[in-house]
């Protein structure tokens, strides 16, 4: 009886940790779809905000935050990818790998703010990309290379050591074996981690503040030289920043609302991606 | 002896790192005749089998000295193509190990990373394989099907069949028959007797009444060491060394 017993307090203590996550999160949601979802309209999502930031709507900032993705995932991606492929399938494991890899692990909780002014001073000023969407995505880029080399290592860790044997025992070449017996089989979890990474650049306000982000700018970048408005940037206005708070409340919830939808959407499309290439590979 | 050696291991040391698991070992293999080592666990029958066609490259830190000839030519020399050397010296792994793909596509997965593009050429080989395997009547319906669902001894099968596919000289057994049943071990068995007329096998077992069947020559291995070589009829009969004696008669192992 008694370990019954203990074994239904083990579970139950589980549960309510479950349900307890949960309970936060959902009303973390429920708090900003009421406060926001008024705000949202097709104005707000079409238009540049207007009169000082109190009318008008965001689709500059959202944008903006698209084309600062874009630029992240055009670094981080590949970079990512090939980083984790030599390290975890080339590199011989020595100090120096290990090295490597705590000095990886270490970058992905450095504070975004620190990205932000080594940005400032790499992309902007040295490489005298100025204030723009170039500067703040590779900005973001940096901060999300070591996620999505973690998380695509962790992918290629996941495939068996036999089917690596496998080909070379056939003759394959190791450049082989890895294209046709490993990738295609780490590359869905590659791609979750890496989504699960952008998700997360998509809305850091630290390092796109002094890289590229607009305080006020109604116009659509023309360029990658130009600087823009984001969403998380334009929240951290509304909420802090603005003169007249209470008035355009309404409107940082909508943002809020807005940022989050993005990301969650990025999430799924994360989930989706991985279980159409699972199901396609048939592992 | 009076055969052809398509294999021979010269004073051959084997060091993972600092340790060292083969002491000059002196293998041959007759061409076209089936060799086995046997041993017990941890004798280094592995280490030597897998030395053949240099798969143990892959593991780091690792060290061989003196000479593995395969037809002459020293495959320890930094000269030799491995690539090329693992196409001629095929391998089947202890544990099945078919690739998450079609049955057909595991066959045809040797051929094609060689260049072999040619569909019918292809199918015709993909057959041919399979048919080599004794593996045909059971799959040939369902070639698309993938290769996780065959049962764990059509899957060795398989994988034998995959060796045979890229069309190899030797073909290396580590194990075959340690993760399956023995009805599966029995077709396997019979199997391998029958490749014998093609190719030259060198099997590492565990199990002795499976080297008594289906070897002509067997090897004894104990702590690195080979310690005794020869014809298995002999082997079993009548063995030189106290130690083999003791080993194929179960009093260790």
């Amino acid at each position: 009886m008694k370990r019954k017993f203990i074994q239904f307090l083990g579970f139950m203590l589980l549960r309510t940790c479950l349900y307890l996550v949960l309970a936060v999160l959902l009303l973390f949601l429920y708090d900003i779809i009421r406060k926001g979802g008024g705000a949202i309209s097709w104005e707000f999502l079409t238009q540049a905000p207007r009169r000082g930031m109190t009318e008008g709507g965001i689709f500059p900032a959202i944008v903006g935050t698209f084309l600062v993705t874009m630029i992240t995932a055009v670094l981080a991606v590949p970079m990512g990818m090939f980083a984790a492929i030599y390290l975890n399938e080339y590199a011989r494991q020595t100090w120096l790998t290990r090295l490597i890899r705590l000095a990886i692990r270490n970058l992905s909780g450095v504070p975004s703010i620190v990205y932000g002014l080594f940005g400032v001073i790499l992309f902007v000023n040295i490489f005298a990309f100025g204030t723009s969407v170039l500067s703040a995505g590779l900005t973001l880029g940096l901060l999300t290379l070591p996620w999505t080399i973690t998380a695509s290592e962790e992918a290629l860790k996941t495939v068996p050591d036999s089917y690596r044997e496998g080909a070379l025992a056939l003759g394959a070449t190791k450049w082989q074996s890895i294209r046709t017996n490993v990738l295609p089989y780490a590359v869905p979890g590659m791609l979750t981690g890496t989504v699960l990474g952008l998700a997360r650049a998509a809305g850091e306000t630290a390092p796109i503040m002094f890289t590229g982000a607009a305080f006020f700018l109604p116009v659509l970048p023309k360029s990658l030289g130009d600087q823009f408005m984001a969403l998380p940037y334009h929240l951290y206005i509304m909420a802090t920043q603005h003169h007249n708070i209470l008035k355009v409340r309404p409107l940082a919830y909508g943002t809020a609302l807005v940022l989050i939808a993005l990301v969650l959407g990025m999430n799924m499309a994360a989930v989706v991606i991985r279980y159409r290439l699972r199901r396609k590979r048939r592992i | 002896m009076d055969e052809r050696l398509k294999i021979k291991t010269e004073s051959l040391d084997f060091y993972y790192g600092a340790k060292q698991a083969l002491k000059s070992v002196n293998l041959p293999c007759p061409e076209k005749r089936v060799t086995a080592i046997i041993g017990p666990s941890g004798c280094g029958k592995s280490t030597l089998i897998r030395s053949l066609n240099r798969m143990n490259d892959v593991i780091p830190g690792v060290r061989a000295e003196g000479r593995i000839e395969i037809d002459g030519v020293d495959i320890l020399s930094p000269k030799v193509d491995v690539v090329e050397l693992r196409r001629k010296v095929g391998m089947v792994f202890q544990k099945p190990n078919p690739f998450p793909k079609s049955i057909f596509d595991n066959i045809a997965y040797g051929l094609r990373i060689n260049g072999l593009r040619d569909r019918q050429k292809l199918a015709e080989i993909v057959e041919r394989s399979i048919r080599g395997a004794a593996l045909w009547e059971e799959v040939k319906d369902r070639l698309k099907d993938n290769a996780f669902s065959l049962s764990g001894g059509q899957q060795q099968r398989l994988c034998i069949a995959r060796a045979l596919a890229v069309e190899p000289e030797v073909i290396l057994f580590d194990e075959p028959c340690s993760a399956i049943d023995p009805i599966a071990t029995a077709k396997i068995e019979e199997l391998i007797f029958k490749l014998k007329e093609d190719y030259t096998v060198v099997i590492v077992t565990h199990n002795m009444q499976q080297a008594a069947r289906v070897s002509d020559f067997t090897a004894f291995m104990m702590l690195g060491e080979m310690i005794e070589y020869g014809r298995t009829d002999g082997i079993f009969t009548n063995p030189a060394n106290t130690m083999t004696e003791d080993y194929i008669t179960g009093r260790f192992g």
